[in-house]
């Protein structure tokens, strides 16, 4: 190593630690881009022996299927069911979070409380609340699966929420009382702007856990508001004639979401980790 | 201190009860609800809600496809965690320093981790196909013959299989979590402990571990708590099979009370898995100081 000079050591250095990045890329991309690939083939190239590793030509059959058969209606009610529940859940868990900062609300335990309550395993929520909702009536109705995604986002919001509101300088919030505000005037004129990018942040996670649930769907849903999620696996067969189907549902239901996260990358990595880098 | 001194006496109570009430749906109404119904005897075939005593929560010890479901779960459990942990953290490093088209590669490897999980499943599904899924085909090439590998089938493969599709999807939340924790350690420590003639490991071993662990320990308990409910993924590669062999409890819970309609012994199961979770849950919470 003494015979190269250093800047070149450096440089090789770069070289190696760049391949290794972008080989790692494409090994996390791969199965990605498979799925689009998928989605974008004929049946004859989908059942190629050996695998055709990109489709000869773009061609959108596969997606019109679904909107032929009105498969894709189930899309948009993964649309209505996550942003409803997010809109709650966002306003809901505000609240609860600034109450639980300015006035500790409940002390340490309720709030430990409610995080754990983020930890439980969905298919041990699931049964009771089905039990419930049978006998309400409620299985398979907008209703139903949004009050659900509401209570089950709420323990994010809060916490996410709570850091954010933390940040808010109480400064603020004083002078705006001595200026004749009412507590609810002091909320909605202070603390909302004042957290509006976490407010941003969180509403993004929070509409991506609800759209991409599976489970608490797959049991309270039946035919009038299953999600894109159920639906793609009502191509899982014996035989697997479905691909193009598989393929392009869950293209459809993914694309919505690179789009979101893309549009609002400086927020992820405090979201992701649920506030646990201040980001 | 004005804002907090004399708050209007049912202000913080308007604001939290909303949630609270929502919470308690799913919070302690599932408790409660599935402790009742435990303790009478609901089949699909006889709806009988009489008091039936401990029948539900004897079974559970007699029934050795839980504890089976159990032992699965912590196999995925304690393969994945590790390799996603130890993968993720290596990533971070390479992407620690600056390089051309950094932001660009970072973005690309977030992708995995926020499609559906029963997308992944699906993807994986379709590439892990015998005969059309590119898998086989790239191992072929350097086996040097075609490899017919059944991986949702074969029950040498089929947990490799669930595993590759976990760490794939989540090894990038590791990573990304990670990376940020990284960077916020103060370079000018590791670098004055590597002309000290600290060796790499030394200077990680105290220094960056003690100012990453925070971060680091609770993206171990966020996804220790997701892999032990892992239901999406192994739903859609093996549902469960070949036989009952990648069963894990949320599984075995679904199949247990929405394919056989044993609707007081799921409630059974489902107490058993909210209580054991609560007791570990909320110690690690206030172990570290989550709520505070």
């Amino acid at each position: 190593m003494t015979t190269v000079p250093f800047h070149r050591r450096k440089e090789t250095k770069l070289v190696f630690r760049y391949l290794t990045a972008a080989s790692l890329v494409v090994i996390f991309v791969f199965p990605i881009y498979w799925l689009f690939a998928i989605s974008f083939k004929t049946p004859g190239e989908i059942f190629a022996f050996p695998p055709v590793w990109y489709p000869k030509s773009i061609q959108f059959n596969n997606y019109a299927v679904l909107f032929r058969d009105g498969d894709a209606k189930t899309v948009g009610n993964s649309l209505v069911v996550a942003s409803v529940s997010t809109f709650f859940a966002m306003i809901f868990g505000t609240i609860a979070a600034y109450s639980l900062v300015r006035f500790k609300t409940g002390g340490e335990n309720l709030a430990v409380w409610i995080i754990s309550q983020r930890m439980m395993p969905p298919v041990a929520i699931v049964f009771p609340v089905f039990l419930f909702y049978v006998w309400l009536g409620w299985v398979d109705t907008y209703i139903g699966l949004i009050i659900l995604y509401t209570a089950f986002s709420l323990p994010y919001v809060i916490w996410m929420m709570r850091g954010y509101i933390e940040d808010i300088p109480l400064e603020l919030e004083e002078s705006a009382l001595i200026d004749g505000c009412s507590r609810w005037e002091v909320l909605w004129k202070v603390v909302f702007p004042m957290a509006r990018s976490g407010l941003f942040a969180t509403a993004v996670f929070t509409f991506v856990f609800s759209w991409n649930d599976f489970l608490f769907a797959l049991v309270l849903t039946r035919t009038e508001v299953t999600t894109y999620t159920v639906q793609v696996t009502h191509y899982f067969g014996g035989q697997s004639n479905f691909w193009s189907k598989i393929a392009a549902m869950s293209v459809l239901g993914t694309i919505p979401v690179f789009i979101t996260v893309a549009t609002l990358q400086r927020y992820l990595v405090r979201g992701i980790s649920m506030g646990a880098v201040k980001g | 201190m004005a804002a907090t001194a004399h708050p209007d006496r049912n202000f913080k109570y308007w604001l939290i009860s909303p949630a609270i009430f929502l919470l308690l749906l799913i919070g302690l109404f599932p408790l409660i609800f599935s402790l009742v119904v435990s303790f009478m005897r609901v089949t699909m075939l006889e709806t009988d809600t009489s008091f039936a005593g401990l029948v539900n929560f004897v079974q559970l010890f007699h029934d050795a496809r839980l504890w089976q479901s159990f032992v699965h779960t912590a196999l995925v459990i304690v393969i994945a965690l590790p390799i996603e942990l130890l993968l993720g953290l290596a990533m971070a490093y390479l992407f620690l320093d600056r390089m051309p088209g950094r932001q660009i590669l970072v973005s690309l490897l977030m992708l995995p981790t926020i499609i559906s999980p029963i997308v992944a499943g699906a993807t994986w599904r379709l590439l892990f196909d015998n005969r059309y899924g590119p898998i086989n085909q790239i191992i072929g090439w350097f086996a040097g013959h075609p490899v017919p590998a059944l991986w949702t089938v074969n029950p040498q493969l089929v947990y490799p299989a669930i595993i590759f599709c976990e760490i794939w999807q989540w090894t990038p939340f590791m990573f990304l979590i990670l990376l940020a924790a990284l960077s916020n350690v103060d370079r000018s420590l590791t670098e004055a402990a590597e002309i000290d003639g600290a060796r790499f490991w030394r200077s990680f071993r105290y220094i960056v571990l003690p100012a990453i662990w925070p971060v680091m320990s609770i993206a171990i308990l966020i996804r220790g708590l997701d892999l032990f409910r892992i239901f999406d993924i192994i739903w859609a590669l093996t549902a469960g099979g070949p036989g009952t062999m990648t069963e894990t409890v949320s599984v075995y819970a679904y199949v247990q009370g929405f394919r056989q309609f044993e609707s007081s012994y799921t409630a059974a199961i489902a107490f058993l898995v909210i209580a054991l979770l609560t007791v570990i849950v909320t110690w690690a919470i206030r172990r570290m100081g989550l709520a505070k």
